[in-house]
């Protein structure tokens, strides 16, 4: 499922265009996995399940699957809806060097919101 | 074919406020009982244009919308350039009742939302005998900050990006996407500085939890109404300042967020309405 979120970005031109500054990985968790989504010019050339510590990325978001399951409804509930309304409520972390994640806040939330029945894109996550 | 103009006047005055001039900007429509409106942090009174072109609300109510000095088209004072504009509870008070005093409005209902929320409730406690009622939208008497205040103002993050980044989490999923993203495009206007600190106010100096027990509502009634998505001023932050000031009518608005004016002003007006009306029989 987490690749379908490579399919949708690399498929919005508009989305791509607001991170073109962002050439990163970062690690993005669900659960207990960790994934490594590599980032080039606002397009995500690679996402692959980490394996070893060594393996990491600028900074993390990680929350349990039940709450991306939340996050990623058509309609979420409150709390989950966005990133930041899920940190206060300790639902999700992030962690890591987050000055690229800050200057690019926006474009972030919404390749995570992707996953939002392809309406992640312009809803503010 | 000749344009069809909004209702409301946009006019400049100047105001003295502790010993400092400001040009002032502001917008009014309507006649009737003063209707005050304060808008959010960072943001101006463009928030409040669904109100002040509504005629359900002006056939009754004079409603006015002001930019804070440093917001909008208010100016900042002439030496702003040696100062880091922060606002307390007692810069933000002295505004508001200067405002009130040169427009000499009597009995004016002040409708706020989210850092206008709460001092509403401030003004309330100092002089409830002047106030007609007091609307209190995303407003709480105690909160906590959830994001470091430093990521808002520093060279190497855009302020107005960040900004809006920030608080489009406090909007409900379900508000319109135009007017999502209308709220936020003040957001990303505000000057360098300004949310930030407007947030000292709404985080760090307005905390009133310790006086709200005293606000006497049968002098001034209060009316808490927050949105359902508000992950800033959030339901349980509002319920609990209720239990604190006697006599307040809550209202929970679901599907609405922090900014219920702008980011749904079709479903804010069916939530404001029956106060509206309630305020309107008090004599």
């Amino acid at each position: 499922m987490i690749e379908e979120i490579q399919r949708r970005v690399n498929a919005d031109q508009a989305l791509q265009h607001r991170g073109r500054w962002v050439n990163l990985t970062f690690v993005f968790g669900i659960g207990d996995d960790d994934y490594l989504i590599t980032i080039s010019a606002g397009k995500i050339t690679n996402i692959r399940q980490r394996h070893l510590p060594t393996d990491t990325g600028s900074f993390s978001i990680r929350a349990s699957k039940d709450s991306w399951d939340k996050h990623w409804q058509v309609t979420p509930p409150r709390d989950y809806h966005d990133i930041f309304a899920m940190l206060p409520k300790q639902i999700a972390r992030i962690d890591g060097e987050l000055l690229p994640l800050m200057q690019n806040l926006q474009y972030f939330k919404d390749i995570i919101a992707k996953l939002r029945d392809g309406k992640g894109d312009e809803n503010g996550g | 074919m000749a344009v069809e103009f909004e209702p409301m006047i946009g006019r400049y005055f100047m105001l003295e406020v502790s010993g400092k001039s400001y040009r002032i900007y502001m917008e009014e429509a309507g006649r009737g009982i003063p209707l005050l409106c304060l808008h959010t942090a960072g943001s101006d009174a463009r928030q409040f244009r669904h109100i002040l072109a509504d005629a359900d609300i002006t056939s009754r109510f004079r409603v006015m919308a002001f930019d804070l000095p440093w917001h909008g088209k208010s100016n900042p004072p002439k030496d702003f350039r040696n100062e880091d504009y922060k606002l307390t509870v007692h810069g933000y008070k002295a505004i508001i009742n200067a405002v009130c005093s040169a427009l000499e409005l009597e009995s004016p209902v002040v409708m706020g939302c989210s850092m206008g929320g709460r001092i509403v409730c401030h003004l309330a406690l100092e002089n409830p005998a002047y106030f007609r009622a007091m609307i209190a939208l995303e407003g709480a008497d105690k909160l906590e900050p959830y994001y470091n205040l430093d990521w808002l103002y520093r060279p190497d993050v855009h302020g107005g990006d960040v900004q809006a980044a920030f608080v489009s989490s406090q909007v409900a999923p379900t508000s319109p996407d135009e007017y999502r993203w209308e709220t936020l495009w003040h957001y990303m206007q505000g000057g360098p500085g300004i949310f930030k600190g407007d947030l000292h106010f709404y985080w760090l100096d307005g905390d009133f939890d310790d006086r709200s027990p005293q606000i006497d509502t049968a002098a001034c009634p209060i009316y808490l109404m927050s949105g359902e998505y508000d992950c800033s001023c959030t339901p349980e932050h509002t319920l609990a300042t209720a239990q604190r000031i006697k006599g307040a009518k809550t209202t929970i608005m679901d599907g609405m967020g922090h900014f219920p004016m702008s980011e749904n002003p079709a479903l804010f007006k069916t939530y404001l309405m029956p106060v509206l009306d309630e305020i309107a029989t008090i004599t």
